[in-house]
């Protein structure tokens, strides 16, 4: 097993050495970014000229790749392709980017995992009961809304309901804009108000449709081991249904779905930056918004790497659930 | 038909029956069986797919699923199981009556150590400490014939053959000591080497235990070899229950005689194989009458009108589902009633002597089983 | 999001009738529509699908107003003469929305075809070739996974140009690695079959042995992935659209549509509801038309043995 992810981390070196060559190209060949700068009225020519320079967007696709890279992985992350203050160093400003999307990623989907699985279990031990009727019916209509939706109502009904807030006399609670900068300050009652009141409908919107895909999934693994051959074992053991559904069926159950968390990563990306641009938070999300619509190709190199790496890492903790879950796999 | 009760029966089923009633109409998968076990006694309950044999077994366990409607009475020693919950059930299985199931490979499960497992089976019904359970464990391994238990305790199902498996699962259903062992088609996953060490382990095990066994199969070679008893099934119903050398050597049922026509077993060493045409009869809609008479040979009018009662035919504790058993006796050669292309309705004279026609020979009983079942309920 | 509904739990089901037979083939695809037909959910959501699309496509037939026509005052509410009210520039509406559901269509159309085209034949060449081939496609699925679909779009998009089938080839070509992984591992299972290596032995080439034998065989599976694959290309494209890297004017996407009037969904909420009613209805109906197939290609029934 340890060999095992050895050898993974190994492959993934040279894979995210190769992504990184295939997005420099694309990322350089999609636009020009001093282009995009001189057509923005009132910029001194001369200063573009030194920025043209000083980036060497004169050399060779190949050179400018090869100085990237060099830098790159000597911690050098470069600076946005901006003037003036705009010029942001791109480390410091991808790793709040992603401190800012982390905090929302993490808890939303650490709450899908809970949530979906326990409704999955409980929807294939008693299917066909009202609530495995409602569940599935609320999964269906989950995977049918896009995120952006689901936020957009939810930001609209936040705000709807600070508004009765509001003329009860109370404080606003739901906030549907970025958490502030230095964090939560005041008492911890405050602050636990304020922390709920500004993460709350993100995180419901991220978390929506991932807790509707690991709830079916569940359901559908379920159902597969409560019928398999072993649980039949099991039950012809004399043990207790309990221990029947919760030691032999759900930690079989479970192997599968770690596979969905896998599968998920670029689904949450995805959901996370949609969800950002609904309630203004300043993370992945509109960096990479900005950057794109300006060409800023060193900001999106960092922005691109720090995501595959993560993706790369995310694989690899569900192979290891995987492993850690299956001694087939572990044993080999 | 009521069997006569005897004071150390282990196992009395009476009348069972079981149907699941599905959107196409009520599936009776069991009707009317019966049958009593005593210590020690080894019973063959032989048919094909869709025999029910299968499903009587599950409902003497409890196991069948939520919808199956069972009537009839099962009982163990003096407890009736027919009726029982879950829960009730729970103290009877695997320590009353422990059942085997037919796929190793699937039956056991894979992320726990087989120590757990035997261990878990234990605990059940025991409450010791687990290392008393693992050493049970242990032991039960070994009894099975497994060596090195002690290290074989601590590994995974897949790091065992599929004999080897079968064994552990042999040795999960004896770790209580149980009064009877159904063994439901244990050996039909395996190859026939195996086959035959699992099925001396079982005997051996009733030798030291006292344990009765059921032993399910469509195998009439393991029949042969292991079994006292033999109840035939088909259609849902015994039609023949005789003891194994009654039945091999005087089949009193056309169906008997066909089954022991169309496999592979000493009797028919050098002559050709000679498949029942037709197929088993559908669950749902069956024929009235006979289960069998579609496919029968002798079967006459009063045969498709009114179904048999199980009666005795001649001989001790031989008893036969049939009209025409007399006439059945009365034949010189029963096998020839096969070897005609034209299934006849009435007596044909024909069938008494030898006729030669272009059968297939197989060469092994996988193909002539794939045959019988090809020729399913599909086309 | 992920739709496990394309994430099967287990690979071809086995017991199905003789590969070989031609005839019993026949009958399967009466079976297979046969089976489709009973679920009236399926067959309920396939009308639904129809109706969008015909909203969509045959909708400026009836509803003649012009796309462009900005001779109404901007924000208006709805009324007779625009149903749906008029955006911000005057345009109408619902001759917006019309417009936008012909060209979701469209695109989750293509994304769907494409996608699935060249996810099965790498996944089945992977598969079935295995050693060197199945390294290399492996290893190239893994790294276009690895690049995060949405920020790639957006990139070769925003350097390419916002029109529907750029964005829906940049969509396709990112979007086909599970189709592959799906597929590859039903091609392994099934190349353990012995009608496989019959066909081999009977001097049957590569070429014919995945178009004419592997593929008819996962038909099911892919026809189901297929369809599921349009329901997420709807959302991905409207995602896309939606944070403004995606389908740009002159043409437009039910996703643009929301993002550009989903701010007036406490002032003007028709403006926002209308466009969501058709995404949502049209994610609905196609996934109901893939669960429904699936059934019908794979019933699952309860397995009690006699």
């Amino acid at each position: 097993m340890f060999r095992y992810i050895i050898r993974r981390l190994l492959v993934s070196i040279p894979m995210l050495a190769i992504g990184s060559f295939l997005t420099f190209l694309m990322v350089s060949a999609s636009g020009n970014p001093i282009a995009e700068l001189r057509a923005k009225p009132g910029v001194n020519e001369a200063t573009i000229r030194t920025l043209e320079d000083e980036l060497g967007f004169n050399k060779p696709i190949l050179i400018r790749y090869w100085d990237w890279i060099v830098d790159f992985v000597q911690g050098d992350w470069g600076r946005s392709i901006a003037l003036g203050a705009a010029r942001a160093e791109v480390f410091p400003e991808v790793s709040r980017a992603l401190w800012v999307t982390a905090r929302l990623v993490i808890g939303a989907e650490i709450l899908a995992i809970l949530l979906g699985v326990t409704v999955g279990v409980l929807a294939a031990v008693k299917q066909y009961s009202i609530f495995d009727y409602l569940a599935t019916s609320t999964a269906f209509l989950m995977f049918s809304m896009p995120i952006f939706c689901v936020a957009v109502i939810l930001k609209n009904y936040g705000i709807k309901f600070n508004n009765v807030l509001e003329s009860l006399g109370m404080d606003r609670w739901l906030s549907t804009v970025s958490p502030a900068a230095g964090g939560f300050q005041g008492s911890f009652g405050e602050q636990v108000f304020k922390y709920t009141g500004t993460y709350l409908l993100p995180t419901l919107s991220l978390m929506l449709i991932s807790f509707a895909a690991y709830s079916r999934f569940q359901r559908a693994s379920m159902l597969e081991t409560l019928h398999s051959d072993y649980v039949r074992t099991a039950k012809a053991k004399g043990i207790s249904q309990r221990r029947v559904i919760f030691r032999h069926a759900f930690r079989n159950a479970m192997i599968p779905v770690t596979t969905l968390f896998s599968l998920n990563a670029a689904a949450l990306l995805a959901g996370a930056i949609v969800t950002e641009t609904v309630f203004g938070w300043k993370g992945m999300g509109a960096l990479l918004v900005q950057s794109v619509r300006s060409f800023d190709t060193p900001m999106l190199m960092g922005w691109l790497m720090v995501t595959a790496t993560l993706v790369v890492v995310f694989n690899l903790v569900a192979d290891m659930m995987y492993g850690f879950l299956d001694p087939r796999i572990r044993l080999g | 038909m009521t069997y006569p009760t005897i004071t150390d029966t282990v196992l009395a089923v009476e009348n069972l029956s079981v149907t699941f009633p599905t959107d196409d109409g009520d599936v009776r998968a069991v009707r009317d069986v019966s049958y009593t076990l005593r210590p020690r006694e080894v019973l063959g309950i032989v048919g094909e797919s869709g025999s029910g044999k299968s499903v009587s077994s599950m409902a003497i366990m409890g196991l069948l699923p939520g919808n199956a409607k069972v009537t009839g009475s099962i009982r163990f020693r003096d407890r009736e199981l027919v009726g029982q919950s879950y829960k009730q059930l729970q103290s009877v299985r695997n320590n009353g009556i422990a059942m085997i199931f037919q796929d190793p490979m699937t039956s056991l499960n894979p992320v726990f150590t087989i120590g757990w497992q035997l261990s878990e089976a234990y605990r059940a019904h025991h409450s010791v400490s687990k290392k008393a359970a693992w050493a049970k464990a242990v032991e039960a391994l070994e009894l099975v014939g497994i060596p090195q238990p002690d290290r074989r305790a601590s590994q995974y199902p897949h790091e065992f053959s599929g004999g080897m498996r079968q064994r552990v699962v042999i040795a999960m259903a004896i770790i209580n000591d149980p009064d009877v062992i159904i063994a439901d088609e244990p050996t039909t996953a395996l190859d026939v080497t195996v086959q035959a060490q699992i099925l001396e382990t079982l005997l051996r095990i009733r030798d030291e235990t006292s344990a009765a066994i059921v032993m399910i199969t469509h195998d009439l070679g393991v029949v042969a070899g292991m079994v006292d008893r033999v109840q035939v099934m088909y259609g849902g119903t015994v039609v023949e229950s005789a003891p194994v050398d009654g039945l091999f050597e005087h089949p009193r049922m056309p169906y008997t005689v066909g089954l022991l026509g169309s496999l592979p077993n000493p009797a028919t060493l050098g002559k050709r194989l000679t498949p029942i045409k037709g197929a088993p009869p559908s669950l749902i809609n069956l024929p009235t009458g006979c289960a069998f008479s579609p496919r029968c040979p002798l079967a006459i009018d009063a045969c498709r009108e009114t179904e048999p009662p199980l009666a005795p035919a001649d001989g001790r504790d031989h008893f036969t589902r049939c009209h025409r058993w007399q006439h059945l006796a009365s034949l010189r050669r029963p096998q020839a009633l096969f070897e005609h292309d034209e299934i006849g309705t009435v007596e044909n004279p024909a069938a008494l002597t030898a006729v030669d026609h272009d059968m297939p020979v197989a060469e092994d009983l996988a193909v002539v089983e794939e045959r019988m079942s090809q020729e399913g309920p599909n086309s | 999001m992920v739709n496990p509904l394309t994430v099967p739990s287990s690979p071809a089901a086995p017991g199905r009738p003789s590969e070989f037979d031609t005839t019993k083939a026949r009958k399967q695809s009466t079976l297979i529509l046969r089976r489709f037909f009973r679920h009236r959910l399926a067959v309920g959501s396939l009308i639904v699908f129809l109706l969008i699309v015909s909203f969509g496509f045959l909708g400026p037939l009836f509803w003649t107003i012009s796309v462009d026509d900005t001779s109404s005052r901007g924000y208006l509410p709805p009324s007779a003469d625009h149903p749906l009210g008029t955006i911000q520039t005057g345009k109408d509406m619902l001759a917006q929305l019309i417009r936008g559901t012909r060209l979701s269509v469209q695109i989750a159309l293509v994304v769907a075809f494409g996608s699935t085209f060249v996810g099965v034949v790498l996944g089945a060449l992977g598969g079935y070739l295995r050693g060197l081939t199945d390294t290399l496609i492996g290893r190239f699925t893994d790294l276009m996974l690895i690049l995060p679909q949405i920020a790639v779009a957006a990139i070769l998009v925003r350097g390419l140009d916002g029109s529907w089938y750029t964005v829906a080839l940049i969509l396709a070509a990112f979007g086909w690695m599970s189709v592959a992984r799906i597929t590859r591992g039903e091609t392994l299972s099934l190349s353990e079959r012995e009608f496989i290596e019959a066909a081999r032995a009977s001097g049957a080439g590569t070429r014919w042995v995945i178009f004419r034998h592997l593929i008819p065989n996962m038909i099911g599976s892919i026809t189901v992935n297929a369809t599921l694959a349009v329901a997420t290309a709807v959302l991905a494209e409207a995602a896309l659209s939606f944070i403004g890297l995606g389908v740009r004017s002159p043409d437009t996407s039910l996703g643009l549509i929301i993002s550009e009037n989903y701010s007036q969904i406490t002032s003007r909420p028709w403006l926002f509801w209308g466009p969501f009613v058709v995404i949502v209805l049209l994610s609905l109906a196609v996934n109901f038309i893939g669960d429904g197939l699936r059934d019908a290609f794979d019933p699952r029934q309860t397995k009690v043995r006699a």
